[in-house]
């Protein structure tokens, strides 16, 4: 039977990976974003694990909150990307250095 | 090995594959679809968790409106990805070093026996008439209402704020400005000249006589 820590290492697994992506495409805005979402499902598959082996219901409605949270953000911050590509002609994060003093 | 194994075990093999293939792709758009593929493996993860309503409300929202809208945003960009990928083999290593401290840490806390099944047994399994949705949906809208109300202005916030951010307007538009039309009056609209009758009359009145005859 599958116990709570084979999702937990799962999770675990994925939340490594994407902090392995964040070192690694430190210059591409698009590919950090998707970084971050799997980050979040990794927090969320984490919540949900809990909420099954607590028989505990309120582990997934936080998970409802972050889905909504995530979803905001990642509109927002494709807006940004959007500006930013119009204005700069880049999304090389290396070449924001504007307010750099 | 019963069923649950298996599916566990091979979907937990296409989430890993998949996160590995986000991180490590060329090119965005197959980063993106393979965000796709990772979300939906997860989503067949949840499932095995018991929470229905959240592994499909992931497939719709998030494979169905965020991947749409970033697939949209990765196409609409002109970005040339070679240059965005240049240090991408000098970092591999130290991002492999990081990751896997990071997961010897996860993983020496995890498997600490804090939570294993002794501590965390398997919950007894639903009735067949138990609906995820409904028992979601009694603490959302009495225990959670606030948060709840909290995340719908979020969205509309969100809403305001992408389109604020990318509207540009259009360019010859003929709309009114209330606030010109507010700040307009009688010294910066109306100019009275003094103009002399007779001199300018004077010419006009040749030429009407040059005409007739």
């Amino acid at each position: 039977m599958i116990g709570l820590s084979d999702y937990l290492l799962l999770s675990a697994i994925l939340f490594a990976i994407s902090v392995a992506g964040i070192i690694i495409n430190r210059k591409n805005v698009i590919t950090l974003l998707m970084c971050i979402e799997l980050m979040l499902l990794a927090v969320n598959t984490n919540f949900i694990a809990f909420a099954h082996f607590l028989d505990d219901i309120a582990g997934q409605v936080f998970v409802f909150f972050i889905l909504t949270v995530a979803a905001a953000e990642a509109a927002i911050g494709l807006a940004i990307i959007v500006v930013l590509f119009r204005n700069r002609a880049t999304i090389d994060v290396e070449q924001l250095n504007q307010l750099k003093g | 090995m019963s069923f649950q194994v298996i599916v566990f075990y091979s979907f937990a093999a296409w989430l890993i594959f998949a996160a590995l293939m986000v991180i490590s792709s060329k090119n965005s758009v197959k980063a993106a679809l393979f965000l796709v593929l990772t979300f939906a493996s997860a989503s067949a993860i949840w499932l095995l968790l018991e929470a229905e309503f959240l592994a499909i409300s992931l497939i719709v929202v998030y494979v169905g409106a965020v991947m749409v809208l970033l697939l949209f945003v990765v196409m609409m960009l002109d970005v040339d990805y070679a240059a965005l990928r240049q240090g991408f083999v000098k970092k591999l290593p130290i991002a492999i070093v990081i990751a896997a401290a990071f997961f010897a840490v996860l993983y020496s806390f995890i498997t600490s026996g804090e939570f294993s099944a002794e501590n965390y047994a398997a919950p007894a399994a639903k009735a067949a008439d138990y609906s995820n949705i409904k028992a979601l949906g009694r603490v959302l809208y009495t225990e959670y209402f606030i948060a709840f109300e909290i995340a719908a202005v979020i969205l509309l916030v969100a809403i305001v704020a992408a389109i604020s951010l990318s509207f540009r307007g259009r360019r010859n538009r003929k709309a009114q400005v209330v606030s010109k039309q507010l700040e307009a009056n009688k010294r910066n609209r109306l100019k009275i000249l003094k103009v002399d009758p007779v001199e300018s009359a004077q010419p006009e009145v040749a030429e009407q006589e040059e005409a007739k005859s």
